[in-house]
């Protein structure tokens, strides 16, 4: 089994990786819902047959092949960092990690696959996968399912499908999403513009953490609103199709601004590389907001392409339950901006300055970003 | 027009309702609305009223509530919440479901995976007896509308099982 310190250790497999548009689509992820039958969704269950059912399932997930040596730990036995940790890294969701005793976190090794018990269905399984690569994401997560399912009976029903506690999730139980890093558009103000066309379309855009959280970072979530009525395969397929055209407008508009506006974007970067390395107060917001456009910067081969795997990981590393945990101890809000600078100052120190010949010259026939 | 229920301030939520085939209008000042839970927007109250759940009832009292047999689920806990308390339920708030579940989704009827093990016996059987007594309810109190949707539904239903 794996400790927690070895999880927080390792970078997770889709850092690591270079899957397929990584320059826009950070991750994809699967997450389905399944439920038990004959037994009471999490919400209304009692507490002791909650705590029964987590006590049943958990063992059967933890058999699972892809669960070779996993972490697997009842939520009652983390303390509000520890989950935080877990929110921040995006295995276990927001609404899980207010949860105490009766529900638990069962992750794979890589931190590819993570299975939640008891969140608002029995199960929540979530793949995750670098770039644009929904279609894997979803067979390893097909394949987990079917095994589990000849373990223990799920409620489905012919006409419903899966069963789940809100009616939203009910059918397919899916949630297909991939993490957008969209600059060039926010810069160019035509974010709002991409947004409301796909929200027309069935699907939802929302900020890095899911529901109602903001899009720092210029972080957005595309995601299927629709469960029932639609193949697995086709929402995933539709949902691929709409997140290739954003890409296309994202790349359009990071062109366009570097012909039209090439000094404000050489700002951005030039002024996130200064803030970033110097500053030492540096709000979770604000740095962010830079780690956005140095990672831009990346992109458009201002800075050296490896440093764009450090920006991702330190996106997550500046988080407050990161910075906590490194330090040790709970942190108030300005030892954590203060802690923030420091990780940032010290993890860029050797970060070469912006290239800056991208403003001088006639924009290249092919831009190395694409 | 002054609010209904306290008398005092401006009407600005109309709501009209058929009860026994009388048409109801009450009117509502936006604090005694938001006190009915008329436009709360966190509850399903108001989708309920426009997408048939209770047909806004729950403005007057609330007539012998449905619970769910299996996990004791009151259907004003699932209106508030939105949460259902277990897979029963869906067959016990089942009636008005299907428009609830138009305007959230692309169909009403599962088109995806199946797991190997589900047989015919994962087929909401409550279902169809809560319609026919629906109907029958439907048709001693001469609401000949609501009986023919529930005859339709019953007919759709029995056709597929």
């Amino acid at each position: 089994m794996m400790k927690f310190a070895t999880l927080l250790r390792k970078p997770p497999e889709w850092m690591q990786n270079d899957g397929p548009h990584r320059d826009i689509v950070i991750t994809s992820r699967i997450r389905l819902a399944r439920n038990l039958e004959g037994s009471t969704f999490p919400g209304w269950a009692r507490k002791e047959d909650r705590v029964a059912l987590m006590q049943q399932l958990q063992p059967h997930v933890e058999s699972l092949p892809e669960m070779k040596d996993c972490f697997s730990e009842d939520l009652g036995n983390l303390d509000a960092i520890r989950k935080q940790v877990l929110v921040e890294k995006h295995l276990i969701s927001r609404e899980q990690a207010a949860k105490a005793g009766g529900s638990a976190a069962v992750i794979n090794r890589d931190q590819s696959l993570s299975i939640m018990i008891n969140e608002e269905d029995h199960l929540r399984m979530q793949s995750i996968r670098s770039g644009l690569d929904l279609r894997s994401a979803f067979a390893a997560l097909d394949r987990v399912d079917t095994e589990l399912e000849g373990l223990v009976p799920y409620a489905f029903d012919q006409r419903f499908g899966y069963l789940t506690a809100c009616p939203t999730n009910l059918g397919t139980g899916m949630r297909a999403s991939a993490m957008l890093h969209l600059p060039g558009l926010v810069l160019s103000e035509q974010v709002n513009q991409v947004i409301s066309a796909v929200n027309k379309i069935g699907l939802a855009v929302r900020g890095l953490y899911g529901e109602g959280t903001e899009a720092l970072a210029n972080l957005f979530q595309v995601s299927n609103q629709h469960t029932l009525g639609e193949r697995e395969a086709d929402i995933i397929a539709r949902l691929e199709r709409v997140i290739e055209q954003i890409i296309n407008h994202e790349q359009n508009a990071r062109r366009k601004l570097i012909e039209d506006q090439p000094h404000k974007v050489l700002d951005h970067v030039g002024r996130a590389y200064a803030i970033l390395r110097f500053a030492h107060i540096l709000e979770s917001k604000e740095a962010l907001t830079h780690l956005s456009m140095l990672r831009m910067g990346s992109d458009l081969g201002m800075l050296p392409p490896a440093e764009g795997k450090v920006i991702d990981t330190l996106l997550m590393e500046i988080q407050p339950a990161h910075l906590q945990i490194s330090a040790q101890r709970k942190l108030s809000a300005e030892e954590r901006d203060i802690l923030r600078a420091e990780v940032l100052r010290r993890r860029l120190a050797n970060l070469p300055e912006p290239i800056t010949d991208i403003a001088t010259g006639p924009p290249p026939e092919d831009p190395p970003l694409i | 027009m002054l609010c209904d229920v306290c008398k005092q301030k401006k009407a600005t939520v109309f709501l009209t309702q058929i009860v026994k085939g009388e048409m109801q209008k009450v009117n509502l000042c936006e604090n005694c609305s938001k006190e009915k839970g008329v436009t709360d927007p966190t509850g399903f109250a108001l989708a309920d009223m426009l997408l048939g759940f209770g047909h806004g009832e729950k403005i007057e009292t609330v007539p012998q509530e449905r619970t769910c047999p299996v996990c004791g689920m009151p259907q004003s806990t699932f209106r508030k919440t939105g949460r259902l308390g277990c897979a029963k339920c869906y067959g016990v708030f089942g009636e008005g479901m299907d428009n609830l579940l138009k305007a959230m989704h692309k169909g009403t009827r599962h088109t995806g995976k199946v797991p190997a093990r589900a047989g015919s016996s994962h087929s909401i059987a409550p279902k169809l007896e809560e319609l026919k007594a629906a109907l029958d309810e439907a048709v001693k109190g001469e609401h000949f509308e609501d009986a023919a949707r529930l005859r339709d539904e019953i007919r759709r239903i029995s056709e597929t099982v």
